[in-house]
């Protein structure tokens, strides 16, 4: 099993304490005060994901063959939903984010967030860290 | 006093018992029973405007106007009906002033274009206020970057209201058209188009007036304002999606180009020329939405039988019961204080985002509308990435707004 999925199901052990949404959410709120911050000279229009609803700002740092993310948003739910992504993705190697397949999402309930329609800048920002995984990738091949 | 008090009972009770004729409210969301508090984005529909679209399409349907059956005849005649039904409702003078639209964005894309062809030329100018809806300033920038005109935007003050000295300073020759909204959407505040209209016809420049949000609430005679254009959606007011409607004074729709080109527009087609048809088919090109105009009708009749007097007064009642109770909430920052406000109240907490209140909320069954609700302008005005919105419609009661005050307690509470 890779090292992602090990994450997703510890994440999913972890909200199977939580039966109230209260607690899910206060639970969720905690994690993104734990968020790796992005660097301040990040928080610009080069690095914002734009959402209708809320704004996130994601870096991308590669370290060999893996890729360490940082990033924040201006709402708090969002800011931990990106911290449980990050948990997830960060620091795993550029070709596993690539191919990763996120069922922790929904499994948790909080696909709903994910959703295209929901326009909080998640998705993109998931679309974004999975692109910087394929890059960092296929730069790996070129490199190596 | 007791007389006094009789009489207002009553007539709450009345309008209470109204909730029922609308069955989406019964909904559990998350658990919770449904609050909806978004009826400024969409109002939901009583029985009767589903029943009147489903008894068209098994009883009546046939493409309208042409056919020479009985059938073809008969829905003619009740898409017709609707049209003066529509007329009536605003006052119109002639039901070929009444065209027929998808919403309010198409009417005021159909007069920006059409009108803009026909008398907006270089260098002049549009006036737009900064409350505007997206639909109320994107057709007209378009329209003034195609002519290489100017689009000119009046202020508006801390409160949410027209400054109407900078209104006055920016009407000019220059200006070949004004386009404000009757009630602002973000602040629910109502404008005094009536004055506004006045002060523009002195310099014979025409208004259009975008009246999305003020059908639902409030009488609209298009004479006794004046107004050269009044555009509306019929989702907005418990009629059918996907159908509005554009008003517009006779001599000036005659004045202006066809905004569509195909069936139903034309008198006569030949590969050389092409003569257009009478108001108002000249703009309805195509097989019309038949269904929901019978739809938008019968929602007006339904808000006729109740009165919109009577709901104007229930929305303010529970506008100022809202109020009260959410300013309670420390933090609580009305965004838009107008004197004359409708049905909307806007607002943040402390420095929560909206979008952390709202994901709340909906999590125990309220829904609101959170972010820059088609007016980021207005929320730059403000310097805010957005508000959390509830909205009323005759169906919201004082219950909605105590489970609204709790839920938010609730919300603010994990929050900060």
């Amino acid at each position: 099993m890779s090292d992602i999925n090990k994450k997703q199901d510890e994440l999913i052990e972890e909200f199977k304490f939580f039966d109230d949404w209260m607690d899910k959410y206060e639970y969720i709120i905690e994690m993104g005060k734990t968020l790796p911050l992005i660097g301040e000279q990040y928080k610009t229009e080069d690095y914002i994901i734009k959402g209708c609803q809320s704004r996130v700002w994601l870096h991308a740092d590669m370290k060999g063959e893996h890729v360490h993310f940082t990033a924040d948003s201006d709402a708090i739910i969002t800011k931990g939903i990106i911290a449980l992504l990050i948990r997830v993705l960060s620091g795993e190697k550029a070709s596993d984010i690539a191919k990763a397949d996120l069922y922790f999402i929904d499994k948790i309930g909080l696909k709903e967030h994910l959703s295209p329609t929901r326009s909080n800048g998640l998705l993109s920002m998931l679309k974004q860290m999975k692109m910087y995984g394929l890059v960092a990738d296929s730069k790996g091949l070129v490199d190596g | 006093m007791e007389a006094f008090d009789v009489d207002t009972t009553s007539m709450k009770n009345r309008i209470g018992e109204r909730r029922k004729d609308f069955p989406i409210l019964q909904r559990q969301m998350n658990g919770k029973p449904l609050v909806f508090l978004d009826s400024a984005a969409s109002s939901q529909k009583p029985d009767v405007v589903t029943s009147a679209i489903k008894s068209y399409y098994d009883k009546t349907h046939a493409n309208v106007h042409r056919g020479v059956y009985q059938l073809s005849q008969e829905a003619t005649d009740a898409f017709e009906k609707s049209r003066a039904t529509i007329q009536s409702f605003i006052n119109a003078k002639h039901s070929h002033e009444v065209i027929f639209v998808r919403g309010c964005t198409e009417g005021i894309n159909l007069v920006a274009s059409s009108y803009g062809d026909a008398f907006i030329r270089e260098g002049d100018e549009v006036i737009i206020t900064t409350l505007e809806h997206h639909s109320n300033i994107v057709p007209w920038q378009m329209v003034c970057e195609k002519k290489g005109a100017n689009l000119k935007v009046v202020h508006v003050d801390e409160a949410g209201e027209i400054d109407l000295d900078d209104y006055k300073s920016k009407l000019s020759s220059k200006v070949k058209m004004v386009a404000v909204n009757h009630i602002s959407n973000t602040l629910g505040t109502i404008n005094p188009v009536k004055q506004m209209i006045d002060m523009a016809h002195e310099l014979d420049i025409p208004v259009l007036v975008d009246g999305a949000q003020a059908t639902p609430h409030m009488k609209i005679d298009v004479q006794a304002l004046d107004a050269d254009f009044y555009v509306f959606s019929g989702h907005k007011m418990y009629g059918p999606t996907g159908i509005g409607v554009l008003y517009g004074k006779e001599h000036w729709l005659n004045k202006m180009p066809p905004y569509h080109g195909g069936g139903e527009m034309i008198k006569t087609v030949t590969f050389e020329k092409t003569t257009y048809n009478e108001l108002p088919f000249k703009f309805e090109a195509g097989t019309p939405n038949i269904a929901d105009s019978i739809g938008l009708a019968a929602a007006v009749d339904y808000i006729g039988e109740i009165g919109l007097d009577v709901i104007s007064e229930h929305e303010n009642d529970l506008l100022n019961y809202g109020t009260d109770l959410l300013s309670s909430i420390e933090g609580m920052r009305f965004i838009g204080t107008a004197k004359a406000k409708a049905g909307v109240i806007s607002f943040l907490v402390g420095d929560i985002h909206p979008y952390d209140i709202g994901t709340l909320l909906d999590k125990q069954g309220i829904a609101v509308r959170t972010g820059h609700h088609c007016t980021q302008p207005l929320m730059d005005h403000y310097g805010i990435p957005g508000t959390v919105r509830a909205s009323f419609g005759l169906y919201n009661n004082m219950e909605d707004l105590d489970r609204l005050y709790e839920a938010l307690t609730r919300a603010v509470n994990i929050l900060s």
